[in-house]
């Protein structure tokens, strides 16, 4: 993954591209390369006594993907219909995560990245691995493998 | 995305384990005539082109070092025919290089020769290693003449082949060899007859192929060799040898597989379409197309075999080092090597193999003097055997050593924490036996650096129970003991029971499904129930039940099961058979196993997911995760009272499951889906008016029904949810709006209720939540009945509740109230011991059996010895098993127990006991 924080620090004027998603009313953003598709999510099967954030499995052209429910994952309320879906990849596995709409694609520099606010909702920080100020709103940067990660360690605590 | 391996296959398939082959001559021999039928292919084309250029000296130099090492490597390995046909004709090709003109006759004559090479090559395969009689006297006597004359050309150039062509010319470098560049440049080195096929072997050993079961190809033609046939109709005697062990790149195979995989199952949805369509002609087609399919995957599924040997090679050079450092003689006997079993399976069995050859040594035999003293051989024997039966593989261990040492086994059990003596005593040796899989169980004496460290046994049985094998143990003190695995074949495609329940459909491995039965109430196949435990008798046997449904968490958790209609599919898990009831069976489909994510593996009822004909994802059920739920339950049944505080621990803060609804107004309502009897939906025709009272008829009897909001009018058309609760002999139903989900989560009370209605407020699902108390609407339902009558004599009953779980105090409270009790709450054993300290005027105790700090039981004692109540009846409250608890609850001074939701069993133990015994402190 080519977005780890220390290459944030980095003084060159890298670039990274975004692709934004809502989540929520909430701008984030995604690192292009991590993002193989978009697709709608058809036909989920729930997976039976999984943790909630994973909404459930689907057959993506003969390949399974496990779908997370971003808003969940995060802690918002209002569990939107799952109408759009990003798809990544994360050790092998194909992942959905639901979201509720995409957006565009962001050139940004790496050097204008803030790190995250302190009174950032502690369920937020762990995922988020900093902020861009867009013009008319702020970005958060999604570490979407540490989201992922996240969801597998809380699993095995449980 | 879709051009790369799926990576759950190649994660699931780590890579292709080297291991070395057996170095024996049919390796080598099978070796041989894969390289020997390439090099003729090569040679071939190589002639062919010779032919039209025969000033080439670069094409000539490949053919002749093509036939040179067929004739080394023939005569290595003992085809004296081979070797001489070829022999001869590098004779004349030899005679090409010192110049003699090249002649279409001359090529002919060699390309004949290759062929006849080609035949003898096929005939050895499908003699395995045999070559035929015959002779090529014709063949050789026509290479020679045709080496040593200078027969009618241009330029004769007469040299007599005296020499022994093992001599061989210095090699020339071929740069840019047209074909086969990889086999040229094995050929580029000068090689002797040994060194070929040393070489040969290394690369055998570095690449061990895939193989292909040998005598399952049809070999090439038998009888003599036909001299007639040409390299034009070559391709059907070698093409055989070729097929069978090409090598092929380990992602190729996956990828194969995966393809074949989705073949498959467009195999199946075309399958399902063609059950809705009913032309003809179409079917047989389709007929075909699903053999083909079969077939194909039947052999991709072959490439992926390899004998189980591969995975037992270092096992006697283990048991020999063991032997000599335990001062042991050993024999390792393995039977069956040679079954074949899917690659993958074989990488997961190799470990607990290796570890329980060891253990056998370890533990299982003995010091040769013991074993002379018991009249045994010196030499203890373990036996490794392997076999195919149905769709498994069984792998045998035994050894002839001491057996399983039950009264150390029992001793391990006991402070392990893992049963109690009586439960002990009542145990089978089979059961016992099954105790070495724990974890952290092990019955060595001492700690040897072998084993002993009890980290074994329990590994080896999740790891075969991972790729749904199972494990099991038979032994006899003196004469030694048997495991016995079994595994499946393969776990990438599996036929597979597809049922329904609860509206989803579910995969069900049929191999560990022995019948199926259908419920049918009144019959010999009715659900009978021991208690609260479901049981289906089957024929001879009690075969415990469990709905898959909830057991998924499909369906809600409901105090009463109804168990009339159905299937009960039976399954056998290892030595554990039980019944899961679904609502239907729809069919067995061949399903391919697509491995779940890592983040879902811990759901351990679930192995997988696969997806149907029709597209859809559905899920595996695990037959192991189910066993060990049905077996975790009759552990429980069987009696855990005696767990240790931290599981207590865990038990108070197990997620309880609520009903939630709708009743009134927006806002969520629930109620613990534990003091729900059934869910009903029914029409409001049904609701009549009785004394001004709306009531229904149901199940035979007359019962109210109240509106959850408080209202009394009801709608007179439409359906009605409704929960139907019970208490004792009293049945009411509560009239909500919509009935929401049912949930599992903890529950703390955040705010005590003001009203009546409610037993207060939580955090349910992000949302907060009303908790209905029930007693409340049972209190209203039967408002007239005189309940607290019962209890009017004595006067009103001072009960003492003592339990850590605010929940549940604030659950039983108003029942036992509504019951005409007075109750104090306490919230620890401690904090109800100084109550009892200061005032002893309690009719009865009501107590938790698992709290932290103090336990149940401990409090009894206290409260009969510290504090001399000898005589306040004391009603232990136990979540998990009365029985147990009622035995070890007696001698701590319990007067009764009942399970902790058996609410009319708490009532009528306190009218028993509170009201015979008039009060300790009257």
């Amino acid at each position: 993954m080519s977005t780890r924080s220390n290459e944030a620090q980095d003084r060159a004027p890298q670039t990274i591209q975004y692709v934004t998603v809502r989540i929520g009313g909430q701008l984030f953003g995604v690192p292009i390369e991590i993002v193989h598709e978009v697709f709608t999510p058809d036909r989920i099967t729930r997976v039976p006594l999984a943790p909630s954030e994973i909404e459930g499995v689907l057959n993506l052209r003969g390949r399974i993907v496990t779908m997370v429910n971003m808003r969940r994952l995060l802690g918002l309320s209002g569990a939107a219909d799952a109408v759009t879906a990003v798809g990544i990849e994360r050790s092998g596995e194909a992942f959905g995560l639901i979201i509720d709409e995409v957006g565009e694609v962001l050139v940004l520099e790496t050097g204008h990245r803030e790190p995250n606010p302190s009174n950032l909702d502690p369920r937020w920080t762990e995922l988020v691995t900093g902020v861009h100020r867009l013009t008319d709103e702020l970005m958060l940067v999604l570490d979407v493998e540490r989201a992922l990660g996240r969801l597998a360690t809380r699993r095995i605590a449980a | 995305m879709a051009q790369e391996p799926p990576p759950n296959l190649v994660d699931a398939f780590p890579g292709l384990a080297v291991t070395p082959l057996e170095t024996n001559m049919d390796d080598l021999l099978r070796e041989f005539l894969t390289e020997t039928t390439e090099s003729l292919d090569v040679a071939d084309v190589e002639l062919v082109k010779f032919e039209r250029d025969p000033n080439n000296r670069e094409i000539l130099n490949n053919i002749f070092r093509l036939v040179h090492t067929i004739k080394g490597t023939c005569g290595f390995i003992g085809l004296t025919r081979l070797a001489a046909l070829a022999h001869a004709a590098e004779t004349l090709m030899d005679k090409f290089r010192d110049g003699i003109p090249v002649t279409q006759e001359a090529v002919s004559l060699v390309l004949v020769t290759i062929d006849r090479v080609k035949l003898i090559l096929g005939d050895i395969e499908a003699s395995e290693g045999q070559e035929p009689q015959g002779s090529d006297a014709d063949l050789i006597d026509q290479l020679l003449a045709m080496a040593t004359q200078p027969v009618a050309v241009e330029a004769p150039i007469a040299a007599p082949a005296a020499d022994p062509v093992s001599l061989v010319p210095a090699p020339i470098r071929t740069e840019a060899a047209p074909t086969g560049g990889k086999l040229i440049q094995t050929l580029e080195r000068e090689l002797l007859p040994g060194e070929v096929s040393l070489d040969e072997l290394e690369r055998v050993f570095r690449e061990t192929p895939v193989e292909t079961p040998q005598a399952k190809v049809p070999a090439g033609p038998a009888g003599a060799p036909a001299p007639a046939r040409r390299g034009d109709d070559d391709a059907s005697p070698t093409s055989s040898i070729a097929a069978q062990s090409i090598r092929v790149n380990v992602g190729t195979l996956e990828h194969l597989m995966t393809m074949v995989s989705e073949l498959v199952l467009t195999r199946n949805q075309l399958l399902e379409i063609a059950r809705r369509n009913e032309d003809h002609d179409y079917k047989v087609a389709l007929q075909r197309l699903s053999n083909v399919t079969g077939e194909l995957q039947d052999a991709i599924m072959r490439t992926r075999m390899q004998p189980i040997g591969n995975a037992w090679q270092k096992l006697p050079r283990i048991v020999r080092d063991l032997a000599q450092e335990l001062g042991k003689q050993v024999e390792l006997e393995m039977l069956g090597s040679e079954t074949e079993l899917d690659r993958q399976v074989l990488d997961q069995i190799k470990d607990p193999l290796t570890h329980m050859v060891r253990n056998s040594a370890d533990h299982g035999l003995e010091m040769p003097e013991d074993r002379r003293r018991a009249g045994k051989p010196e030499k203890g024997m373990i036996r490794l055997s392997a076999y195919h039966e149905g769709g498994f593989v069984i792998v045998k261990i035994s050894d002839d050593g001491k057996g399983l040492d039950i009264a150390r086994i029992k001793a391990k059990a006991l402070e392990n924490g893992l049963a109690d003596e009586a439960e002990l005593a009542k145990m089978s040796e089979t059961q016992l036996f099954r105790f070495i899989f724990h974890p952290g169980f092990s019955t060595a004496a001492k700690v040897t650096s072998v084993s002993g460290r009890g980290v074994g046994m329990d590994v080896v049985r999740s790891n075969i129970e991972a790729i749904g094998g199972t494990v099991d143990v038979q032994s006899r003190a003196g004469s030694g003991s048997t495991f016995v695995i079994k595994i499946p074949l393969t776990l990438a495609i599996m036929p597979a029971l597809i049922v329904e329940v609860s509206g989803e459909r579910c995969a069900v491995p049929q191999n560990a499904v022995l019948e199926l039965v259908r419920i049918q109430p009144n019959s010999e196949h009715a659900v009978r129930r021991l208690k609260d435990a479901p049981v289906l008798c089957l024929r001879n046997r009690l075969l415990p039940i469990v709905h898959l449904g909830r057991v998924l968490g499909l369906v809600p958790e409901q105090s009463e099961d109804t168990f009339d209609t159905g299937l009960i599919a039976v399954m056998q898990v290892g030595n554990e058979s039980f019944g899961i009831v679904v609502d239907s069976v729809s069919h067995t489909e061949e399903i391919v196993v697509k491995p779940m994510a890592s983040v879902l593996r811990q759901v351990t009822l679930v192995s997988g997911s696969t997806i149907l004909g029709d597209g859809h994802v559905i899920m595996i059920v695990d037959p192991n995760g189910l066993a060990q739920h049905v077996a975790a339950r009759s552990e429980s049944l069987a009696g855990q009272a005696a767990e240790n505080g931290q599981a207590n621990a865990e038990a108070e803060d197990a997620p309880v499951s609520l009903l939630l609804f709708r009743a009134g107004s927006q806002e969520i309502k629930a109620v613990p889906l534990s003091l729900v009897t059934r869910l009903e939906e029914l029409d409001r025709t049904r609701i009549e008016q009785v004394d001004g009272r709306a009531v229904i008829q149901y199940r035979g009897r007359l019962i109210p029904v109240v509106r959850a909001d408080g209202d009394t009018g009801y709608e007179k058309t439409g359906v009605q949810p409704m929960l139907v609760f019970s208490d004792d002999s009293r049945v009411m139903g509560l009239a909500v709006d919509e009935i929401v989900d049912i949930v599992e989560s903890r529950l703390d009370l955040e705010l005590a209720s003001a009203s009546a209605h409610a037993l207060g407020g939580a955090i349910i699902d992000g949302r907060a939540t009303e908790i209905l108390d029930v007693s409340h609407f049972l209190h209203l339902a039967f408002v007239d009945e005189p309940e607290t009558d019962r209890n009017a004599a004595g006067g009103r009953r001072h009960l003492l509740l003592v339990d850590d779980s605010a929940f549940f105090r604030e659950l039983i409270q108003p029942v036992l109230r509504g019951r005409g009790y007075a109750v104090t709450a306490c919230g620890s054993a401690r904090e109800a011991l100084e109550r009892l300290a200061s005032d002893r005027r309690y009719d009865a105790i009501v107590s938790d059996v698992e709290m932290p700090d103090m336990d149940g039981f401990r409090f009894a004692e206290a409260v009969r010895g510290d504090l001399g109540m000898t005589r306040v009846p004391i009603i232990a409250l136990a979540t998990a098993n009365p029985g147990l608890a009622i035995q070890r609850g007696r001698a701590a001074g319990f007067t009764d127990c009942v399970a902790k939701f058996d609410r009319p069993g708490l009532i009528s133990a306190l009218q028993e006991f509170a009201c015979a015994a008039e009060g300790e402190a009257a």
